[in-house]
Formats: structure tokens, C-alpha cells, sequence
């Protein structure tokens, strides 16, 4: 594959086309408007996009294992909404909170992984289902209001999503710790190599031995364990949470695993290349904020640039632009 | 023998016989359970269903068509709300003062027009570039949500119109307009998919595609009229809805593209393509409205709905699964 691709100029360009897109993208904008690229800036978009940023990096286990998760968002209110109500109770407090919270989240992903995983239901059903069944689960147990933390006084709870540690957010520090790992779990070792089997040819992956169903299960896991910290994060930045605050953010959480190049059929992408989806989404939007354009024309720019990235993608793959569709 | 007939049975009839058992259920626990004086299984409150049941469902029967075809649309949510706020707002414009009612028909067609537009657009997308229907519709579904939201920020758009308000609420026989219209979209399709050229195309392509080339139909185009068709039926939707209520928020049709697809998997048609019919989608529809209201009759809230109607749908996916487990030829691990 790589040597087939390496033939033509066009095919390195299409290849790494949304690494070139983004170092062009931020030179322009630096040339528009210099204050694009000062550290405050920049640490500014890291720290907002790290909240979508932690969810890609479980998503993009499951996508390159073969599946999808759509019920991450409504998993983000859920562990949102939990974390803070376990916070503000006397017989938990902050410390158990978190541990106790995680254990909940976990226990929804080996729903999402026992279903998908060893029953072989179809993901993307299940994890629609799953969206829909998480969204009445949190409403219920909020009892449909939103959670406020009552005394807004600092505690050492906030460090998760406003303190910095060595100059850096640490926000920004959990999303690149947790990149980092992740990323050395999937490309260095055996589990890893088996998560790539599985989605690029998951009948021939069991014929050589690899329990499927098993590593589905733990994508579905590490998903739900990176849900957990983004929630984490979330609760602890604001100090309150809606029941809708991760409504549609499945979406955006795929388009940036997918902007990354991940195959939706599974078995390609790296955490590497999402954690550029990732910030290329988030400083289009701050570019375009910058810019003086409006808030929502970002949506527009994402929607064209993902076709465009796609696109380029499988069009290198087939060496021609158009598609062999009758 | 017996089993496979069996087997035909319960796929094709499960989803009626759920029905009944739906009506069978909330009519008692209805008796017991129930605040409300009438019972469930009143002549007005079924009517009152099928109305209720029009916006999503009319957006299903087109989300069918495309998943017989092998392809699935999330853009249905944004294309219904910008369809419903371009019918509001032209109503508006200084250039149509001097048509005093006619405006309405002619706001319609400019919603439909667009509809139909938005739909090109996605399918000419997947024809020419032969990127996969899911990420070209996700993506317009930021994108044409985007375009909702520019529109008028967060503000809603309202423009009501008695007139129109009263064409929307007239009734034949105690079945008002947007169940009407819901009743003849379900028929026309159906009659499309099962007696015309077109239809048989779109089995034979969701079965196999590449027989379907071999055989010379023309496949891209064929992709291309079918979302020209959910954009229509979305722009309707939007135009059946919101004649009476006047007023679109930017939010609105969030998540009615997972409403549609649960309705159309529910309903029985294969996620792979090829399989599936347009009456199954209809009942898929009844069956979660009733299933919702009929949880409100007994008094559960909206949170538990939500929660048993996920539960149902990885339900009947497992029993799907079980069913058609043999056919699919896969290794059982």
C-alpha cells in the first residue's frame, strides 16, 4: 500500500494532505491576523478542544477496530451529571466521587462492548440505542434538573478542568498524557496490533487465533473510560452540568477521528493523526473566529473540509479523483 | 420447511404483532394505571397518533428508501429545520406582499425546492466523489445546521399565518392535514418500490452493487434521485409541521434522523441494504409513537421513554439477529 501511494507526488500530497492543509491553514490565518499564533492563543484552542480532544482518543480505538460509538455524548452528561451530584453528596465527597463515577461510565461501555462485542449486534444500532437509553438513564437520575455545584468555592476538584501544572493547562496536560499512552498502547503493542486485525479483516483475525470479541469488548471500554475523563474534565471546568451538555458531540467527536483519516470500515488511522483532527477543528473554529467571521460558519468550513480530506484520501487510494460508481 | 416459514412470519409480521401487544398493554394497564379519564384505545386519541406520528414518519419513508439502497442519511434533522424556516420566512418577503394568500403554496415550493436541492447536493457528493453516504451526511449535518444557525443566530424564526394555520388543522373525517399527507407519502413510495422500475433498481442494488452495475443499472444517479427524494419528504415534513406552529427554533429536528432509522430497523429492513419495505417502515413508526404515548398514558416520564425505547431497539436487533443468523453465513465465534 504505502509503495503505491509513494508512486505519484499526487498520491504523498493526498496522503498527507491534511497535514499539509493545517500547516498551510495556520500560516495563512498567521499572516491574517499574528496574534493566531501566540501561546496564549494557542493554548487556548489546545484547552477547548481537549474536552472533544480525550473522547476522539477512545473513539478511534473503536473505529479502527471495526465499529462506531455514537453514545458518547449522552455518555458525557452521564458522567458529568454523576461526578457532580456524588461531589456535593456528604457519604462520597470528591475524593470517592471520581473512582465511583468512573466505575459507572465503565460499566455503560461493557454494555456497548458485551452487546457489539460477544452478542455481534450491528454498533451503530446499538450505540444509537445506547444514546437514547444513557440520555433517559441521566434524566432520571437528575431527575430532569441540572446539576450546579451549590458551594462555588475552590476546592482542589478544579484542578481537572481550570488548574495548570508547570505553566501548562491540565486539561491540556491530561489530553496529551492520555494521547501518549494510548498512542504507544495501539501502535506498540500486541493489544494494539490485535485491535488493527480485528477491523481490517475481523474473519481472519479469529482464524489466526485473536478472541475478537474480547478486544471489542476493550475498545468499548477504553472508550468509555476516555468518556469518563472527558466528563471529569467537563464537570470540573464549569461547576455545573446540563443534562444536554455532550448532545451532537458524537458527531463532531467521529468527524474529527474521520478528518484524522481513520477508515470507517475499520483497521486504518492512528492516535496521532486524530489528535490533528482534532486540533484542526479547533483552530478552523478559532481562525474563522478570529477572522471576524461568524460563530457557525465553522460548521459549514468543517462539513467541506471533511468531504474534501475523505475524499482525497480514497481518491489517492484508487488513483483517480472520481469514483468508479456506474 | 416449517421453520423457514416460521421465520418469514416473524420478520415480516413481528413489528403488527408488537402493535397489538402495544395496544393490548397500555388498554389495561391504561384501566389501572392511567389519570386520565378516557381510555387509551379512544377513536380521537389513535387519530390524534397517526398526527403525531406524521413529522418523523414522513422523514422514515424516505430514510427507508435510502437504507433499502445501502446508504443511510443524518442530514434529515438540519435539511427539515432549514426547509422550515425558509417556508416561514419567504412567507415574509416585501417581493410576494402583492399575493396576498397565494403566498403559502408558493413559500411551500420554495421549502420543497430546497429539500430537493439540499438532497442533490448529498447525493451528487457520494455519486462523484465516492465518499460513503455516512460521512457525507454527517458532515452536512454540521453543515447545514451551520447554514440554520446563520440564519438567525439563536433566535427562532416565526411567522404565523391563520390561514395557514386553519389549512393545517382542516380535516377529513376527524384526520387533519399532516396525517393526510403522512397516509399518501406512505402509499406513493410503496407503490414506487413495489411496482416500478425504480423500486425493483433500488433491491437490487442494495443487495449487491456490483451485480447491479453488471446488470446496467446506472447506480449514481439512481443514489442521487433517492436523496433528492429524502430531502423532498424532509422539506414536506417540515411543511406539514410547521404550518400550524409557526415558529422554528435552530435546534429543531435534532436527533429525528436516529427517530427515522430506529423506525426503519425497527420496521425491518436490513442496515445492509437490500431488504425492507416501505408498510414495515409505517408500522415501525405507529409502534414508537404508541410506545411513547402510551407510556405517557400510564404515566411514566419522557426520561423512562427514552430509556425503553433504547432497550427495545438492541432488543429486537438481538431477536433480528437470532433469527436471520443462518442466512448471513457468518462464522459464529
Amino acid at each position: 500500500m504505502p509503495e503505491l501511494n509513494m508512486r505519484s507526488i499526487g498520491g504523498v500530497l493526498a496522503r498527507q494532505g491534511i497535514l499539509i492543509a493545517f500547516i498551510a491553514f495556520m500560516i495563512g490565518f498567521t499572516l491574517w491576523n499574528p496574534r493566531f499564533i501566540e501561546p496564549n492563543n494557542v493554548f487556548g484552542v489546545v484547552r477547548s478542544s481537549a474536552i472533544l480532544g480525550v473522547m476522539a482518543l477512545g473513539v478511534t480505538f473503536v473505529v479502527i477496530g471495526g465499529n462506531l460509538d455514537l453514545s458518547v455524548g449522552s455518555m458525557l452528561s452521564f458522567s458529568a451529571i454523576v461526578v457532580l451530584d456524588l461531589h456535593e453528596n456528604p457519604a462520597f465527597g470528591p475524593a470517592l466521587a471520581i473512582p465511583a463515577m468512573f466505575a459507572a461510565t465503565l460499566c455503560l461501555g461493557a454494555i456497548n462492548g458485551f452487546l457489539i462485542g460477544y452478542l455481534r449486534l450491528n454498533s451503530l444500532i446499538v450505540t444509537l440505542g445506547m444514546l437514547s437509553a444513557i440520555h433517559g438513564l441521566t434524566l432520571t437520575y437528575s431527575g430532569g434538573q441540572n446539576m450546579d455545584i451549590a458551594n462555588q468555592s475552590a476546592t482542589w476538584f478544579d484542578v481537572f478542568g481550570r488548574g495548570t501544572a508547570m505553566g501548562i493547562p491540565v486539561p491540556v496536560l491530561i489530553f496529551g498524557l492520555l494521547a501518549a499512552f494510548l498512542g504507544i498502547l495501539l501502535a506498540k503493542t500486541p493489544f494494539g496490533r490485535k485491535v488493527y486485525a480485528v477491523g481490517g479483516n475481523g474473519t481472519a483475525a479469529t482464524f489466526s487465533g485473536i478472541p475478537r470479541a474480547r478486544i471489542v469488548f476493550f475498545t468499548y471500554m477504553i472508550s468509555a473510560f476516555c468518556v469518563a475523563t472527558a466528563g471529569l474534565i467537563q464537570a470540573s471546568r464549569t461547576m455545573g452540568a446540563q443534562n444536554t451538555v455532550g448532545q451532537g458531540l458524537e458527531l463532531e467527536v467521529l468527524a474529527a477521528v474521520i478528518l484524522g483519516g481513520a477508515s470507517l470500515l475499520g483497521g486504518s488511522g492512528t492516535i496521532f493523526k486524530t489528535v490533528i483532527g482534532v486540533l484542526i477543528l479547533g483552530f478552523i473554529q478559532n481562525g474563522l473566529l478570529l477572522a471576524g467571521l461568524e460563530f457557525y460558519v465553522q460548521f459549514v468550513v468543517t462539513w467541506v473540509i471533511i468531504i474534501l480530506a475523505v475524499w482525497l484520501d480514497i481518491a489517492a487510494k484508487r488513483g483517480k479523483l472520481w469514483s468508479p460508481i456506474a | 420447511m416449517q421453520q423457514d416459514r416460521l421465520k418469514n412470519l416473524l420478520s415480516s409480521g413481528a413489528i403488527w404483532g408488537f402493535i397489538v401487544l402495544e395496544l393490548i398493554f397500555f388498554s389495561i394497564a391504561g384501566e389501572y394505571l392511567s389519570l386520565s379519564e378516557r381510555a387509551f384505545m379512544d377513536l380521537d386519541n389513535m387519530l390524534l397518533l397517526l398526527k403525531q406520528s406524521a413529522p418523523i414518519g414522513i422523514i422514515a419513508v424516505g430514510m427507508c428508501v435510502i437504507m433499502i439502497n445501502g446508504n443511510i442519511d443524518l442530514s434529515v434533522g438540519a435539511i427539515f429545520a432549514l426547509c422550515a424556516i425558509v417556508m416561514l420566512d419567504s412567507m415574509s418577503w416585501p417581493m410576494f406582499d402583492a399575493l396576498g394568500d397565494w403566498v403559502i403554496p408558493v413559500s411551500a415550493c420554495l421549502a420543497l425546492l430546497t429539500g430537493c436541492v439540499l438532497g442533490f447536493i448529498n447525493g451528487f457528493i457520494v455519486w462523484k466523489t465516492g465518499v460513503d453516504a455516512f460521512i457525507v451526511t454527517l458532515g452536512a449535518m454540521l453543515g447545514y445546521r451551520g447554514l440554520v444557525f446563520m440564519y438567525n443566530g439563536e433566535q427562532p424564526t416565526s411567522n404565523l399565518n391563520w390561514t395557514l394555520v386553519d389549512m393545517a388543522e382542516a380535516d377529513i373525517l376527524g384526520v387533519e392535514t399532516p396525517a393526510i399527507i403522512f397516509l399518501v407519502v406512505v402509499v406513493v413510495v410503496w407503490l414506487i418500490m413495489s411496482r416500478t422500475v425504480h423500486g425493483r433498481n433500488a433491491y437490487a442494488i442494495g443487495d449487491n452493487r456490483e451485480a447491479a452495475v453488471n446488470a446496467g443499472i446506472r447506480v449514481g444517479p439512481h443514489f442521487v434521485m433517492n436523496f433528492v427524494l429524502i430531502g423532498f419528504l424532509s422539506a414536506l415534513s417540515a411543511v406539514a409541521f410547521y404550518s400550524a406552529s409557526g415558529s422554528v427554533n435552530p435546534n429543531d429536528g435534532m436527533l429525528f434522523e436516529l427517530w427515522a432509522i430506529t423506525a426503519v430497523v425497527l420496521g425491518g429492513t436490513k442496515l445492509t441494504g437490500g431488504k425492507g419495505s416501505v408498510i414495515g417502515t409505517f408500522g415501525g413508526v405507529i409502534a414508537i409513537q404508541l410506545l411513547r404515548k402510551g407510556l405517557g398514558h400510564i404515566g411514566a416520564d419522557s426520561e423512562t421513554v427514552n430509556l425503553v425505547i433504547g432497550c427495545i431497539l438492541i432488543a429486537v436487533l438481538f431477536l433480528d439477529r437470532q433469527l436471520n443468523r443462518k442466512s448471513t453465513g457468518e462464522l459464529k465465534v
